[in-house]
């Protein structure tokens, strides 16, 4: 300090006497106190707020150059086995305005943006007459359109980047990869069932940002974002397509009100195709019926008829009561029990039970049913996966009905042997086919890809009435059998018709059920592909007749997209006369 | 003393100015890499976007379309088809 320093006070200034004050000495020590002091207040309000209270001007310098940024993260795709592309996510921009800003445009400039955004001049004006603070002028605009709009420098008028969903093979696979809303959640179908999976995570980093908006520096920790996982499905989407246009065909030429196909995998219990018709484009869903989006295959039930008689056959088989040439007495093509009476279509004097399977009896079926007790009948279903939800993890999946055993009557029992009276879902139905493909166990059905090369099931029948029902089976596409059109050429198939009336109020209506569910290639099963066509009403209505023809379709071409080896003699296959080979 | 004093300010003239130097170098660096980045996310959107063109074009419907009508391709008859029968299977 200067005062420090000073050898004398008072004398130095000037060596004129005159001008020699008397001062006295405490008064300059006094002037340097106070002044000291006023320093000391400075220092230490500069301490308080550079070190105690600092928060609020940090914050307000903070406020100055730095800036969260949220880092936006995608939902996962959705593919089928091989990869293709069934649903999959790209970034758009959705266009928002401050209506009091945004009226300040001129009208060339008003005129611009309608244009660009595809709104009529006077629809714009109407979003932007609104007293909100906030309106959306559009949404989901391509990034290409966006960046013309920024460029125009618009008063008023922002962006937010935001995600559109798109499905390329569109209606093909609407009911079972599903849709999502504007603001990615998953509304429907596999979209909803994997939201948890397929929602990616924002992440966010701060930034200090310099006068121009560029990014300088990052400052802390930043959040990586974390991108929705991808699902995979075991769909096949080549399958998919031969169901679904095989289907679509089916039903437009029959009349029908609706109908599903669903291809399982025997080894794995793999879904590779599962369509339902009517359906709907998911890329566009404006003027969507509920009746469209249903999924058919899983929420809904019916009752399967005849394609059930070979269970009832089998459980016969499997307790030793029936053999595969067992003459069963079904004459006069009619039974009584109670007051009610079930009749055969074609009335039969006697079958083996391997005919009756081919030729679809009733009374044959429900003689065998009534010759066995309704508890092992009733845990034959239960053991199919009757009854019980499938647990795919779809949305809406049912289990059907099965009511439990101590209450059956024998009518109920009767019915019940021939598919009425119990209820189920066609993914139902056509899982339970799996045990005559395999070897008499049945393995869970799969909407994911299974990269096990095979499933170990559950056991319902042994191997060797699994084999013996397989023969049957073939029967039925045989001359003499119900389904001659269900036959696929080049190789050996077998499966079982069924026609069901419909219910309707709890009364059985002059409506129909058509379906088909078959095996191939008979001699090592690699799919069951089930069939359902509801209501056909072009004249003909059985289902080896309606459902047969679609079941040859898709099984022929899935057998060949799979590259699965023919195994039927070519010479006698292509002239279709594979007579009574067992 | 003096000498001292005046060499160590220069010395402190001179980090100051490296500092403000290397850190400015620093930012353009840094500018780079955003640019790099941002570009890399625009690929990476674009990449997107060329799948989705690539799965529109290759819908099976229009592959069929076209392998019937423009092609004229035909799934083969039976007859025609042969199988290689694997060495020592007999049929």
């Amino acid at each position: 300090m200067v005062v420090r320093r000073r050898p004398q006070r008072g004398h130095r200034y000037t060596e004129s006497p005159i001008l020699e004050l008397a001062l006295q000495g405490w008064r300059s020590r006094m002037v340097g106190l106070l002044l000291m002091a006023a320093f000391l207040v400075l220092l230490m309000r500069a301490f308080y707020l550079q070190v105690i209270n600092n928060d609020f001007l940090q914050e307000k310098g903070d406020s100055r150059y730095l800036r969260d940024i949220e880092i936006s993260a995608s939902r996962g795709k959705v593919t089928d086995r091989n990869g293709d592309m069934l649903a999959v996510s790209t970034p758009m921009r959705s266009i928002w305005a401050i209506p009091s800003d945004a009226r300040t445009m001129s009208g060339e400039q008003k005129r611009q943006l309608a244009e660009l955004v595809e709104l009529k001049p006077r629809e714009l004006d109407a979003r932007l007459a609104s007293e909100k603070n906030f309106v959306f002028v559009k949404r989901q605009v391509p990034p290409q359109v966006a960046e013309q709009i920024a460029a125009l420098k618009l008063p008023g008028i922002h962006q937010e980047k935001e995600y559109r969903r798109f499905y390329p093979a569109g209606e093909m696979t609407a009911h079972l990869v599903g849709f999502t809303g504007v603001d990615d959640k998953g509304l429907e179908g596999v979209e909803l069932a994997f939201q948890q999976a397929l929602l990616g995570r924002a992440g966010a980093r701060t930034v200090i940002r310099d006068r121009r908006g560029n990014i300088i520096e990052d400052v802390g920790a930043t959040r990586p974002p974390r991108d929705g996982s991808d699902v995979v499905l075991a769909i096949d989407s080549k399958i998919q397509y031969l169901a679904y246009s095989h289907l679509k065909a089916t039903v437009t030429e029959s009349k029908a009100k609706g109908g599903g196909v669903v291809v399982l995998d025997t080894r794995t219990g793999e879904i590779l195709a599962l369509v339902n018709w009517p359906t709907y484009n998911p890329n566009n869903r404006a003027r969507l019926s509920g009746e469209q989006l249903r999924n058919r295959a899983v929420t809904d039930t019916f009752e399967p008829g005849s394609t059930l008689k070979p269970f009832t056959v089998a459980l016969g088989l499997e307790k030793g009561k029936y053999r595969y040439d067992t003459v069963v007495d079904v004459s006069p093509g009619r039974i009584n029990i109670g007051r009610a009476v079930i009749s055969d279509v074609h009335p039969h004097k006697e079958l083996t039970v391997a005919q009756i399977v081919q030729k679809s009896s009733n009374v044959g079926t429900t003689k065998m049913a009534l010759s066995m007790p309704p508890e092992a009948m009733w845990e034959m279903f239960d053991n199919l996966g009757f009854g019980k939800s499938p647990q795919l993890g779809f949305p809406g999946e049912v289990g059907g009905r099965l009511r439990a055993w101590k209450n059956w009557r024998p009518i109920e029992q009767a019915t019940m042997s021939y598919g009425h009276g119990i209820s189920m879902s066609l993914i139902q139905l056509a899982r339970a086919y799996t045990v005559f493909a395999r070897d008499g166990d049945i393995v869970p059905a799969s909407l994911l890809r299974v990269d096990a090369p095979a499933v170990r099931g559950q056991p319902v029948f042994s191997a060797q009435t699994a084999r013996e029902l397989r023969a049957m089976l073939e029967l039925v596409v045989m001359p003499g059998g119900t389904a001659l059109k269900a036959a696929v050429p080049g190789y050996r198939v077998g499966g079982k018709t069924g026609t069901a009336h419909k219910l309707e109020g709890g009364v059985y209506a002059n409506k129909y059920i058509a379906s088909f569910v078959g095996i191939a290639p008979i001699s090592n099963p690699r799919l069951v592909v089930a069939v359902m066509i509801d209501e056909p009403s072009a004249g003909q209505y059985y289902g080896g007749q309606i459902a047969g023809p679609v079941f040859s379709g898709v099984m022929g071409g899935a057998l060949r997209t799979l590259g699965v080896p023919p195994d039927a003699p070519v010479q006698v296959a292509a002239l279709n006369e594979d007579k009574g080979r067992m | 003393m003096f000498r001292l004093n005046l060499f160590l300010l220069l010395i402190v003239v001179f980090c100051a100015l490296a500092v403000v130097t290397s850190q400015h170098r620093g930012r353009k660096l840094f500018q780079a890499l955003e640019a790099e980045q941002e570009k890399v996310r625009q690929l990476d959107i674009e990449f997107g976007q060329l799948q989705i063109e690539m799965s529109t074009w290759a819908t099976h419907p229009r592959v069929e379309k076209i392998a019937r009508e423009r092609l004229r391709m035909v799934v083969p008859p039976l007859q025609q088809v042969s199988r290689p029968v694997p060495v020592g299977e007999v049929r």
